[in-house]
């Protein structure tokens, strides 16, 4: 660290994938293509212990995700141990695998928080895109049985070409289940998402309207529901701060223990990354190899390097510019000032005019990827 | 915010000591804010029995302040939180 480096700062959100194996199988699933099998999991104690580790580092909020978080028989436990710990609990589900019984168990332990995601308006759209029948129905028995105990709700509904209609019957859902907050999550192209951008990619129109729905929603509800909006990343000028700055604010820990910059850092190859079981967390967070790689602004090149928002977005996302730039420390070429840009918004334009490809979901932890044959 | 309102934090917010940052903060739904000394002095009244009147009058007495002052400076603050949802009036 040099004496211009500014300080490294304590994180605030610590992602906890407690596991890879889920119900639904989303063709825009967040988690790598490479999943996690459950015999690699870490612990229950294991686990405990990093709740534990993030709370003396700093952490406030946890989220507990997956996969299904449900999917692991020892949520109500981890959740008791997160409380203990004093740690803020939220947990990330689809709903399935939950039951009253387990909800009231949750709630006992502690739970602080309940986001549901919503992968469509109404069981057709729904089920196709998660890929499981019934999965609606049972989703819509869980926010009953949510509003019942007043966990506080948000509903994340998951956006992209085929259900972006949906948009304003989903914020009038959420406003019947009596959530607090919806997220409006436009896809983001990594993951499982890279393989479906034909079938994915709103149209810049679908995006356009999106934008002006939201903010015709904030200003009506506003006091009654907060809108939290994702925009179609493509169709932007400038890119997302993405994690609020890496290793800045958050961390992600990995079904098996590796801990992540963010959750598709993975798909950046040269990168290594430590593992909860032979490294305490506050050494992964202070000195870890995967946090300093992009860590501030010295990794930067142009056009980033010379510009007077590179601490606004600390140059975007280096998955994306990985992915599509071929090169992790390059733009984000969702950037205008970006060489590659003109290419992706042709790109973008083309997978969202190209003829509806068929999904490729989510493949099952240690099940190949099925690619649809026609 | 009128005197009679009766303020109160939801379900899911709740202000947490930071050890680790030596502050205070509001917890709530995927936010964390720092509350400064009048915020965490505002917060730390909320019962969910007594008004915004009976809070101020108290604040007013405690930090040698007129209620009016101390109205004015925790109202805008207040309704901030309510916008975001994370302060309910009954």
């Amino acid at each position: 660290m040099t004496a211009e480096t500014p300080a490294i700062r304590p994180p605030i959100a610590m992602l906890a994938e407690l596991t890879h194996r889920c119900p639904l199988s989303c063709p825009y699933c967040s988690n790598p293509i490479e999943l996690a099998l459950q015999e690699r999991e870490i612990d229950t104690e294991t686990w405990k212990s990093v709740f534990r580790q993030a709370a003396d580092l700093g952490v406030l909020q946890l989220h507990l995700s997956g996969g299904e978080p449900a999917s692991r028989r020892d949520l109500e436990e981890l959740v008791g141990a997160a409380r203990d710990a004093g740690l803020y609990t939220n947990l990330i589900t689809s709903g399935i695998g939950l039951s009253e019984r387990r909800l009231k168990a949750l709630d006992e332990a502690g739970l602080d928080h309940v986001q549901l995601s919503l992968q469509g308006t109404d069981a057709a759209m729904a089920d196709e895109i998660g890929g499981y029948r019934g999965g609606f129905d049972r989703k819509m028995k869980v926010a009953g049985w949510i509003a019942d105990i007043g966990f506080p709700l948000t509903l994340n509904a998951v956006l992209h070409r085929r259900n972006l209609h949906q948009l304003p019957r989903a914020i009038e859902m959420a406003v019947e289940m009596g959530a607090r907050r919806i997220e409006v999550a436009t896809v983001q192209f990594h993951g499982w998402a890279l393989k479906n951008r034909d079938t994915l990619m709103p149209t810049r129109e679908q995006a356009r309207e999106a934008d002006r729905i939201v903010t015709e929603a904030r200003a009506r509800l506003k006091g009654t529901l907060v809108i939290d909006y994702v925009p179609a990343d493509y169709h932007s000028d400038y890119p997302k701060r993405c994690m609020g700055g890496w290793g800045t604010t958050g961390l992600n820990v990995a079904p098996d223990g590796k801990v992540l910059p963010c959750h598709a850092a993975e798909s950046i190859p040269h990168l290594t990354f430590d593992n909860v079981r032979d490294t305490p967390l506050r050494d992964i967070w202070y000195e870890g190899s995967a946090f300093q790689a992009y860590r501030g602004t010295e990794w930067m090149s142009e056009p980033c390097k010379s510009c007077e928002r590179k601490t606004v977005d600390f140059g975007g996302c280096r998955c994306q510019a990985m992915a599509i730039v071929g090169d992790a420390s390059a733009t984000d070429p969702v950037c205008i000032k970006s060489p590659h840009h003109g290419a992706l918004v042709a790109q973008a334009d083309a997978h969202a005019a190209s003829v509806e490809a068929r999904l490729v979901y989510r493949s099952a932890p240690g099940k190949p990827v099925v690619e649809p044959v026609d | 915010m009128q005197p009679e309102d009766v303020p109160y934090l939801p379900r899911g917010v709740r202000v947490h000591r930071d050890r680790v940052r030596d502050a205070w903060v509001l917890l709530a739904p995927e936010r964390a804010i720092t509350l400064d000394a009048i915020g965490h002095a505002i917060l730390t009244e909320l019962d969910g029995e007594r008004s915004f009147g009976a809070i101020t009058e108290a604040l007013a007495a405690k930090y040698n302040a007129s209620p009016d002052e101390i109205a004015q400076d925790s109202a805008g603050f207040l309704r901030a939180l309510k916008d975001r949802r994370f302060l309910e009036v009954r």
